[in-house]
């Protein structure tokens, strides 16, 4: 039973449905692209064990085709388990086991991106310093304390906690957040007080002079969803009040409790760092009578209080920065405001391992290649 | 006399291109000379005759007009005669419709398709609107009437911009004209100051400069190409402007018209007034000023326009043509000399497809591959090539058919993908890095064209094993015709015997089906080295310039589907789970792989990579999957009725694709590549 399992395990024969199957899954997930945009397209195709499928008018979920994950690991378990059990190690093999390390370390290494990988862009005007990046998906709660005169005490609450809990408590924060409403994409508009017939969204804050209205969720490129809710805060049992937080929304809003205001504000999830970035100059060209940008680039001070580093930089498209385990890519600019410009930042430990992998790869491929090509040669000539 | 004719046959051809090349004595107006001029448009410099082709092109899909009496109006003579004498040009059939629909709505024969300005006209204001009520719509959701009103729409647009590039429609003698404007600068200026001051002023020189004024704003609006070269060329050689803004930049800079102008001037009046001695005279003349300050421009121009009237590209198309129909004779007459005079053609051809490639590489200094179009070059290129060397191990006529065929249809895609203009624009920001495009778009091109040249071979194999009994004949000693040897047929000369006994010692023992196998498994090797190294280092591009070695995005995707296809190829062989029948079917859906990466991504309309929308191509796309599923259908006709296989012949060996998948160890061809 056990060898038949292991047979089962080291059979070709799975490698070619397996690798027919991800052929498969690469062509659906690119085709549902269209419909679902790239992002969600990857994570329900790609970054997933099972594809589930609800039929319309249910809410049943039917596994209806192996994921990326699922397709990637039986493929690595069949590799492994052939090398182990079946392969031979002559040096007329090396090509092919190097071939396939590679092979192994690359469907690794893109797991591990998979899961270590974090994405955030750094938007900055001419002028403007900042000391974290911010997350274009994901937004947060935070409850600022901004009573130090050195530095501000920040509790942040993510969104995905506003989507799940009807009530949130944290051990410093003075007061209990009760979630009224939540919208993952939502639009506002300024309120006309005669006109409307219901009443405003929330009690307190800039919320009173506003309407809040929900949003198809969108999953084009160029669009994005925009979060608001209604909160209300809690003094122990009395309530204090609601308020409207939006992504939409610019400025925070005080929350007075016991003597003590804290700022109140749902933003894009922010990554601090140990250092910040301030955008000298930015450059846009275009081909002359063209709008095709020709070159965009940046030019950045690197600011580092604990090290007193203070650097100018240069990032242009091929051309990033690499620094403090962080990679800043020259990604955009904004259509409207030509001093703005818009620096990609990822994360990713694990950003040598595609390198290593297709190095191992292109060599044993060349090698097999070689190989094959001399001794056809030297029949030949033979013959 | 047949051991020459392969030699007299190719220097026909030979003849024929070095014909080209032979300089042309123009008699009246010197149209070329003009041709070759420079200026800025779409980021680049090029000649007046690319600006010429270029527009034609998306007006009506051709380079040049049909006149009647077999005459035909090339791409210079239209453009000058847009730029210059636009009453005359507005006769000509310069626009293209095809859908009825269209035709109908603005009243024009449904028995034509092509149409002039004038014909056009009286439908101007339903076209206006319909437009505004089309612009409504999101492109990708428009029907093709709608389509093709839009594509009319912008040929319009385009020569309504080209007739307003040099000059006011309004003015008769250009010349003339300039210098009553030269001298109404002077006190018209004054003028102006002092009426802005609230002053007294000169009210008819005042009247007459804004006159001027007025038409040249027109033009500095419309106008298409920047005409006028930089009046500092040491401080940026790109400061073009267009005739327009020249004209209003001498009355507001004081600095006198551009010389430039002038010489455009009096080549306009010269050709309205048909003189064409004073014509060429001022074409002379720009040039000779042009050479002081503008060299690299001037001779920008000479090669782009050189390399336009070569047309290397269409040479090819004609020879592989022939070479394709020379081929197919010689495999079905087993003539060996025939088969000769075709690796002498095709070798004709590809040379210039090389210098084409390299001689556009030159113009633009840019890798080979820069867009779809040249990816269709270059695909072709790279398939003949494989096409040649493949002939050249098995001397049989095959690798000539893969080549002839795959050389012949690249060029057709090319010409279809040319239709939108300018096939040598300017790159964006993110793909301007000549390394990666040296690195990872040629190689991974170089895997789709392999991948495309396996699937062809298996279509051969199916289409000889089915209709043919040629598969289960040995290859002995004179290639093709030798194969004709063993069925009684009409024996070549032997002039090729050593040659082929040399290249091949196959011969005499392999049979034909069994060397196509060997072909079609190296060459799926191949395409499996080149696509997964082109679709890596795309991934350390993507790295490297925004972060992400792997995306997901489409075209990623596309070319790993190729790379992952050819993988399970090999690993089923090695697993024994196909033989060499399953090896051709597998290959030949690899064909529709490899469009789907080519082209099928690209009308998804997402990712980065995307080149644009592309919809009258899908209908292609789908005929072309549709035709290889049938292939692939014909090729899992049982092997009884496959007139290689039918075993009537005796002799002929079952194919090793009918035998069972033998258990046990993996099945390692020690054919190799």
């Amino acid at each position: 039973m056990l060898q038949r399992l292991i047979n089962f395990f080291c059979s070709l024969r799975l490698t070619v449905v397996f690798l027919c199957l991800a052929g498969l899954l690469v062509f659906i997930g690119t085709v549902a692209q269209v419909d679902e945009g790239l992002y969600q397209a990857q994570n329900r195709y790609f970054r997933s064990l099972l594809i589930w499928w609800t039929p319309k008018g249910t809410d049943w979920k039917l596994p209806i085709f192996p994921g990326g994950y699922f397709i990637g690991g039986v493929l690595l378990v069949n590799l492994l388990s052939a090398h182990v059990q079946r392969f031979k190690f002559t040096p007329k093999k090396i090509p092919i086991f190097v071939i396939h390390a590679g092979i192994i370390l690359l469907l690794v290494g893109q797991f591990t991106t998979d899961l270590g990988q974090v994405e955030s862009h750094l938007r900055l005007t001419e002028g403007e310093a900042k000391n974290f990046s911010e997350n274009g998906r994901d937004s947060e709660l935070a409850v600022i304390d901004a009573s130090s005169i050195e530095f501000d005490e920040v509790v942040v609450i993510p969104e995905s906690r506003l989507a799940a809990d009807k009530e949130i408590r944290h051990e410093k924060l003075p007061f209990t957040i009760r979630v009224k409403k939540y919208l993952p994409n939502s639009r506002l508009a300024r309120r006309a007080p005669m006109a409307e017939t219901e009443p405003p969204p929330a009690t307190q804050g800039v919320g009173q002079r506003l309407t809040l209205s929900a949003m198809p969720l969108t999953a084009k490129m160029d669009e994005r969803n925009v979060p608001s809710a209604v909160l209300e805060i809690m003094n122990g049992s009395e309530s204090l009040g609601t308020w409207l937080v939006s992504d939409l929304l610019d400025e925070t809003q005080p929350v007075t409790v016991g003597g003590k205001t804290l700022q109140i504000a749902l933003r894009l999830t922010r990554y601090y760092k140990p250092y910040s970035v301030e955008l000298l100059k930015f450059t846009h060209e275009k081909y002359k009578g063209t709008d095709t940008p020709k070159n965009f680039a940046s030019r950045v001070r690197l600011q580092r209080l604990d090290s007193k580093e203070d650097r100018p930089v240069d990032i242009s498209m091929n051309n990033p920065l690499r620094y403090g385990g962080e990679t800043y890519y020259q990604a955009g600019f904004d259509d409207k405001n030509s001093r703005v410009t818009i620096l990609q930042v990822v994360r990713n430990p694990s950003w040598l391992i595609p390198y290593i992998s297709c190095v191992l790869v292109g060599l044993g491929l060349t090698g097999q290649f070689l190989m094959h090509l001399i001794g056809f040669a030297l029949k030949r000539r033979t013959k | 006399m047949k051991k020459w004719l392969p030699w007299m046959l190719t220097a026909v051809f030979a003849a024929w291109i070095l014909s080209a090349l032979a300089p042309k004595k123009e008699k009246e107006f010197h149209t070329r000379e003009f041709g070759k001029l420079p200026v800025l448009l779409n980021g680049r410099i090029q000649p007046f005759d690319s600006v010429a082709r270029n527009s034609l092109l998306q007006l009506r899909a051709k380079q040049s007009i049909a006149l009647d009496g077999g005459k035909t109006l090339t791409a210079i003579e239209w453009l000058l005669e847009v730029m210059m004498k636009p009453e005359a040009a507005d006769a000509r059939k310069s626009f293209r419709i095809d859908h009825p629909e269209l035709l109908g709505l603005l009243k024009l024969p449904e028995n034509e398709k092509h149409f002039s300005f004038n014909q056009l006209k009286p439908g101007f204001q339903e076209m206006e609107k319909q437009g505004r009520r089309i612009g409504a719509i999101d492109p990708a959701h428009r029907t093709p009437f709608e389509k093709q009103l839009t594509k009319l729409h912008a040929g319009l647009t385009i020569y309504n911009r080209l007739k307003n590039s040099l000059r006011p429609e309004s003015s008769d003698d250009y010349a003339r004209d300039l210098a009553k404007y030269q001298k109404a600068i002077g006190p018209g200026v004054v003028a102006v100051r002092a009426q802005s001051a609230k002053e007294e002023y000169d009210k008819p020189a005042f009247d007459l400069l804004l006159g001027f004024l007025e038409q040249y704003n027109f033009v500095k609006e419309v106008a298409l190409p920047l005409v006028v070269p930089p009046a500092d060329p040491e401080k940026s050689r790109d400061d073009w402007v267009n005739a327009g803004l020249s004209l209003m930049d001498a009355a507001r800079n004081e600095s006198g018209i551009s010389p430039a102008m002038t010489h455009y001037a009096a080549m306009t009046s010269a050709y309205r007034q048909n003189k064409p001695a004073e014509f060429n005279a001022a074409v002379e003349e720009y040039r000779q000023w042009l050479r002081q300050k503008f060299l690299p421009e001037l001779s920008k121009g000479k090669w782009e326009f050189f390399f336009n009237d070569f047309a290397p590209f269409y040479k090819t198309t004609v020879i592989y043509v022939f070479a394709l129909v020379l081929v197919l004779v010689s495999l079905l007459t087993f003539s060996e000399w025939l088969r000769r005079s075709t690796w002498n053609l095709v070798m004709l051809a590809w040379m210039i497809h090389t210098f084409g490639l390299i001689f556009r590489m030159v113009l633009e200094g840019r890798p080979p591959v820069t867009n779809l179009y040249s990816s269709a070059i270059f695909i072709g290129w790279g398939a003949v090539l494989l096409g040649l060397i493949l002939e050249k191990v098995y001397p049989i006529g095959i690798g000539l058919l893969t080549a002839t065929v795959a050389g012949f249809t690249t060029q057709i895609i090319a010409h279809n993908l040319a239709i939108d203009g300018d096939t040598m624009e300017m790159m964006r920001a993110v793909l301007d890095t000549n390394f990666w495009l040296a690195t990872h778009v040629v190689v991974v091109t170089l895997g789709y064209a392999a991948t495309f040249v396996a699937g062809l071979l298996a279509i051969i194999y199916v289409f000889l094993g089915v209709f043919t009994p040629l598969l289960a004949q040995k290859l002995t000693r004179r290639g093709a015709a030798a194969i004709s040897a063993t069925v009684g047929l009409a024996v070549g000369p032997g002039a090729s015997i050593a040659d082929a006994k040399k290249l091949s010692p196959d011969v005499g023992q392999t049979e034909v089906g069994k060397a196509l196998g060997k072909m079609v498994y190296g060459i799926i090797c191949f395409a499996t080295l080149f696509s997964f190294v082109g679709t890596v280092l795309g991934g350390i591009w993507a790295d490297q310039s925004w972060g992400r070695f792997w995306g997901w995005d489409p075209k990623e995707n596309g070319a790993l589907l190729i790379v992952i296809w050819n993988v399970a190829i090999l690993h089923a062989r090695w697993g024994g789970m196909i033989k060499e029948r399953g090896l051709m079917n597998m290959a030949i859906f690899g064909n529709i792989v490899t469009a789907f990466s080519w082209f099928g991504v690209n009308m998804l309309g997402i990712g980065l990579h995307s080149y644009g929308f592309m919809d009258s191509a899908f209908k292609w796309l789908m005929l072309f999957a549709g035709s290889q599923l049938l292939v692939i259908a014909l090729g899992l006709l049982p092997l009884s009725l496959w007139k290689s296989f039918r075993g009537g012949g005796g002799a002929a060996p079952k194919p090793s694709g009918d035998a069972k998948p033998k258990p046990g160890p993996p099945v390692r061809s020690a054919a190799g590549v």
